[in-house]
């Protein structure tokens, strides 16, 4: 809402600065969003003219002295009207001031020390067309006795606009004098209300029209008036100027003074051409379906059963609350106006004009509620303006059709302890009354009850709507006297129980072992294009319950990037991924924790689709940053594994990888995480991404790893607690080292060999510590070092124990996978 | 008086440099000093004798030796950095070369969304709020009705909403804001209660340097007997100076928000100027009495902030969009 300070001040008496006033405002409730500032030039400013002699080498010309607040100037000057004691605009040397002899508007000139017939000229004495005010450089601008010597002429003559950006809940102050209320309240000045008088004559309003309001839920309440004889044409400059300087473009004097009571008070209104409307009849109606209305922008609107319609007995002549009919349209040879100013239903409001796609001022102030005595102040008000810019005879009296009448409420008690309760402060009950007066608010005393909890009973005023409970007065309140005195206290009462739920700490714990693994968290979007999720499409189906049908489409994507709720974390991960091998020489190691959308098979009819935590990593290019003495070598599977690896042990989790099949994957380059009890709950997956899927990326590394954990499940097996398995005692008894150093066929599976070893019941632990291939070695062959760790909970070991559960290892080695000791 | 000594100045000069070159040693070093710059040395010995010269030879001549006496000086404190840096080195000859890099592993990091959450969280969590989650798609009676937005009410306009399924009759929608975990904690708990909601939120929104359509909020609500305004800002009061610093003071200014009332806009002192950082207010009564509290017998606070917004303001990043743009070059900043 733009309010110009010189329009704000037709109400209320502004004397601070107009950046006080915005801070105020703002403070307020009332956000000032710009100041946009006219008439402020520098270095003119508020002159007296102390005396005035001849020019010694020109008639016309005469000398003037001129006090500025800094000193007294000579000036040498051509107007007829300066005398001595006058105020005026001076203007110093460097003042840009309006060139008043160039043909082209606007153009400005930079006033320079000169000598003028012989004298030098300090300054200039102004015209309104140098300051760019008018148009008349008849004679210098004669300011008001009472101004200020030394103010800056901005602040006299100049305006300001504040742009207001408002609150859904004040569509009073979509009316500057809502605005001027606010400022009266935050500054102590009174509020002059515009007057709603005028002259009323000839025959009365009933006898000329009728009004029926079939739809009174829609319609609460409808006025009408008509005016005869009103001479159209445009609108006096006062009126257009009101409307240029809030941008609004003036039409003609009816329209432009609907306009204007509109911006002024808030309430919109109509006028239609009396004659058009048939038997000057209107009826409030809902619309049929299917009926069809031009509107007053010649769009043949398509209307359905809850639209309101003005009507006539042939048709549609309007949209209620959001624009004219063409049919009924004020024109240059109309003559007499049936003028409306009614209360309508504001979802409804809003609902049609959203559906039409017809927001228009009007709709903005009908959608957020009016009270229905605002249209009566507004029509008084419209129907004096009108008479004032267009003549005519006012019918005498209003049409009032008041369905809703006695349904709004009317008063609010608010009670010292409502005060109390929501600020934690009592306020003097003098300023309670004073602040709620200073908002034009009508007070009155509770009776003080067995409560003894004295309040007030404060009425409504016509133009708050957004009044209904005594809370809202406590922010009327608060807003006014301002929140900086209001203490800042600790929250007392007790600490709510602890109630478990939140997969929050355990979330953490997983991204917190992803990060000690040297891995970087991202945070994608969670909408994505169908083409980048087909680059990596998410897992096949999986016996639990998550079916990956067709993602979940937005109904209004911000983009076609953005219109599918991603199914999985792959192709984003991936993507990054890409992106960033093109931007950083160094590891490419990210993951992130998310949700994936889905739809499931439930019992229940929840309508939400199954919004499931996924983990997904993917680790690409060098893996490590090139420093001395570190493998230069790229990140491979067993990378990936590592980190799934990590964040197992980080849980106590233990699991196994068996083969995995899925098309993201290179083909045997993968596995899936089970955990190793019967059920084989699946944990997640990892695996070389597929060469074909990753080139689809378009990165510059040749390849990636990557794997994926399943939040849920995981969180499944672990619950609250934070790791999955117990303590057990360790055993006090030591341990003795062995090392395998073994000869197997290239396709022996490690992890089999390892799993001999640890099969023996004297073996703690057994670990790889080499794995080669190659130069020494006889073809299709590996040679593989284990370090078995032998340890009792019950003895000592000896030497001969190790000895021969080692012996028991070599056999079954060599029994189940043809692996040899090397050197036999 | 040494031969060297009745040498002119050029000659002394070069001889004084030949020999500081074949100086190698620290001891060797000290000698030269000794013998050219010592009390008892060439170029003292020299100076002195200036006042046997005649007088018009003497300034110029007593110039000539001091400035040689500067250069020498220079060249010696050269020739003995050299010298020490050499005994670094050598020093390695027997030790380790401790100039070279260490080995680290690489660095991993939290995404500065989740940091900034986390270090949120940790300050209401230590006032007793409880961190507790909820749905991204979410049913518009918790995003919207439930917290006193009604349908075609003129508020929905504050967030424009991104639909999943506009048509059907539970309405789906992203949330807008981690407000609907007010409405769902109150529906399943009494009070006492005080949670804080973090989370993803989006908005139906053009994107540019301080707008992101997806962004994260953390909602936070405390409802009880007797919870009040100035609870409120004495919680924030709190939260401020331990995310901002203990200097930081913070601002009420009255705003709108359809789920509270009174509303406010909270502001912090930044450098001298206020920044908003959140919307907060008094639970509005409807939104109470719409999970069955008695708004007669208890009050309860509720704000919301943006993780990035604050994260933005504390480590000066000029660019929103920056936070899901997932670059290497931004994140190992963090």
């Amino acid at each position: 809402m733009k309010v110009p300070l010189s329009w704000l001040r037709e109400y209320v008496d502004v004397n601070i600065d107009v950046d006080e006033l915005a801070h105020r405002l703002t403070m307020a409730g009332n956000e000032v969003d710009s100041i946009e500032r006219f008439g402020h030039i520098e270095n003119v400013v508020v002159g007296e003219v102390l005396h005035v002699s001849p020019h010694p080498n020109a008639d016309r010309l005469r000398l003037v002295q001129v006090d500025d607040g800094d000193g007294v100037h000579e000036v040498v000057c051509g107007a007829p009207n300066v005398t001595e004691g006058q105020k005026i605009a001076y203007a110093s040397i460097g003042a840009e001031l309006f060139d008043a002899y160039s043909d082209e508007p606007g153009k400005t000139r930079k006033l320079r020390r000169s000598k003028i017939r012989g004298v030098e000229s300090s300054g200039m004495v102004c015209s309104e067309k140098e300051l760019g005010i008018g148009d008349d450089h008849d004679g210098i601008l004669v300011l008001p006795k009472s101004s200020v010597i030394g103010t800056p002429i901005g602040d006299v003559l100049g305006d300001a606009v504040l742009d207001i950006e408002l609150t859904p809940n004040r569509p009073d102050c979509l009316g500057v004098v809502g605005v001027a209320r606010d400022v009266a309240a935050l500054t102590g000045e009174s509020l002059r209300m515009p007057t709603l008088e005028y002259e009323a004559g000839g025959p009365e309003v009933e006898t000329l029209s009728k009004v029926t309001v079939v739809d009174g839920d829609l319609s609460p309440r409808y006025l009408g008036a008509v005016i005869s004889g009103v001479k159209i044409g445009p609108s006096p400059s006062w009126l257009q100027e009101r409307l240029l300087a809030i941008g609004e473009r003036p039409i003609n004097n009816i329209v432009d003074a609907t306009n204007f009571v509109m911006f002024e008070l808030g309430q919109p209104l109509h006028a239609f051409d009396y004659d058009k409307v048939a038997d000057h009849h209107v009826i409030v109606r809902r619309a049929m379906k299917g009926e069809h209305l031009t509107t007053l922008d010649g769009v043949e609107r398509k209307l359905d059963g809850d639209s309101l319609l003005i009507s006539d007995p042939s048709g549609g002549i309007g949209l209620a609350g959001i624009m004219g009919g063409e049919n009924t349209e004020i024109s240059d040879t109309t003559v007499n106006i049936f003028l409306e100013s009614a209360n309508f239903n504001p979802q409804n409001n809003r609902r049609t004009a959203g559906m039409l796609g017809m927001r228009s001022e009007a709709t903005l102030r009908f959608e957020k509620g009016l009270r229905a005595g605002l249209a009566e102040v507004g029509i008084k008000r419209c129907l004096r303006i009108i008479q004032l810019v267009a003549g005519g005879e006012i019918a005498p009296g209003l049409i009032d059709e008041w369905p809703g009448k006695g349904s709004e409420q009317e008063h609010v008690d608010l009670t010292r302890r409502d005060i109390s309760r929501v600020m934690g402060v009592d306020y003097p009950s003098e300023l309670v009354e004073a602040t709620l007066r200073s908002l034009s608010f009508e007070i009155g005393s509770l009776d003080s009850g067995d409560s003894g909890d004295d309040g007030w009973r404060v009425s409504i005023p016509y133009w708050r709507s957004d009044i209904s409970i005594p809370e809202d007065l406590v922010e009327e309140l608060a807003r006014i006297i301002g929140y900086d005195d209001l203490p800042a206290t600790p929250l007392s009462g007790s600490v709510p129980r602890w109630e478990p739920g939140a997969k929050h700490a355990f979330r953490q714990k997983v991204i917190d072992a992803l990060t000690a693994y040297g891995m970087k968290q991202t945070i994608t979007y969670v909408a994505i294009s169908d083409e980048l999720e087909e680059k990596a499409p998410p897992p096949a189906p999986k016996s639990n319950g998550i079916r990956t049908v067709d993602g979940i489409k937005l109904d209004n994507p911000v983009s076609g990037q953005r219109a599918t709720l991603r199914r999985s974390l792959r192709a984003p991960t991936l993507e990054s991924a890409a992106r960033n091998t093109r931007t950083w020489r160094g590891p490419v190691a990210l993951f992130e924790s998310g949700i994936v959308f889905g739809s499931q098979e439930r019992d229940d009819d929840d309508p939400l689709p199954s919004q499931i935590e996924r983990v997904t990593g993917v680790m690409t290019g060098p893996r490590n940053l090139s420093i001395w003495g570190s493998s230069e070598d790229d990140f491979d599977f067993f990378d990936a594994k590592g980190a799934v690896e990590h964040v197992l042990e980080t849980l106590g989790l233990e699991a196994k990888f068996i083969p995995l099949e899925d098309s993201t994957y290179a083909q045997g380059g993968s596995a899936e995480v089970v955990t190793n009890d019967r059920k084989g709950t699946v944990l997640g997956s990892v695996g070389v991404v597929d060469d074909a899927i990753w080139e689809r990326f378009d990165a510059e590394s040749s390849a990636a790893v990557m794997f994926e954990l399943d939040v849920e499940a995981l969180y499944s097996l672990i619950g609250e607690k934070t790791r999955a398995d117990n303590y057990a005692p360790y055993t006090r008894y030591p341990d003795s080292q062995r090392d395998l150093a073994l000869v197997a066929d290239s396709e022996m599976r490690v992890g089999d060999a390892l799993r001999i070893c640890t099969q023996n019941r004297l073996v703690k632990s057994a670990s790889v510590f080499d794995v080669y291939e190659g130069g020494g070695l006889e073809e299709g062959k590996k040679s593989l070092g284990i370090r078995v760790t032998y340890q009792s909970d019950a003895r000592t070991l000896t030497s001969e124990q190790v000895t021969r559960a080692e012996d028991q290892i070599v056999m079954r080695l060599e029994r189940e996978l043809g692996v040899t000791l090397r050197g036999q | 008086m040494s031969e060297s000594a009745s040498a002119s100045t050029q000659e002394l000069e070069r001889a004084a440099l030949d020999s500081l070159a074949a100086a190698e040693s620290e001891s060797e070093l000290e000698e030269w000093r000794i013998e050219y710059l010592g009390r008892r040395g060439v170029l003292s010995s020299r100076l002195r004798s200036v006042g046997a010269l005649p007088v018009e030879e003497r300034r110029e001549a007593g110039a000539s030796l001091n400035r040689l006496k500067n250069r020498l000086s220079n060249a010696f404190d050269e020739a003995a950095e050299r010298a020490s840096g050499s005994a670094d080195r050598r020093s390695t000859d027997d030790g380790i070369d401790i100039t070279l890099p260490g080995r680290r592993p690489n660095l991993g990091g939290l995404h500065p969304s989740e940091m900034m959450m986390r270090e949120i969280l940790e300050v209401f969590n230590d006032m007793g709020f409880q961190t507790v989650e909820g749905p991204i798609v979410e049913l518009e009676k918790y995003n919207f009705d439930m917290l006193n937005v009604p349908p075609d009410h003129p508020a929905r306009d504050l967030q424009d909403t991104l639909w999943i399924d506009r048509e059907s009759k539970d309405r789906v929608l992203l949330r807008t804001q981690t407000s609907p975990m007010q409405v769902r904690t109150m529906e399943k708990q009494r009070p006492p209660v005080r949670i804080v909601s973090p989370g993803l939120c989006f908005r139906h929104e053009a994107t540019d340097a301080t707008h992101e359509w997806q962004f994260h909020q953390i909602e936070g609500l405390a409802v009880d007997e007797g919870v009040t305004m100035s609870d409120l800002k004495g919680t924030l009061y709190e939260f401020a100076r331990r995310i901002f610093g203990t200097q930081r003071k913070i601002r009420f200014r009255c705003d709108y928000f359809p789920f509270v009332e009174p509303g406010v806009d909270v502001s912090v002192d930044w450098d001298g100027r206020w920044v908003e950082i959140m919307g907060a207010g008094m639970v509005h009564p409807k939104v109470l009495e719409g999970v069955g509290y008695d708004s007669s017998k208890y009050t309860g606070f509720a704000f919301g902030m943006g993780p990035e917004r604050i994260a933005m303001l504390r480590y000066n990043i000029e660019d929103i969009r920056h936070f899901f743009s997932n670059d290497l070059r931004f994140l190992s900043q963090f």
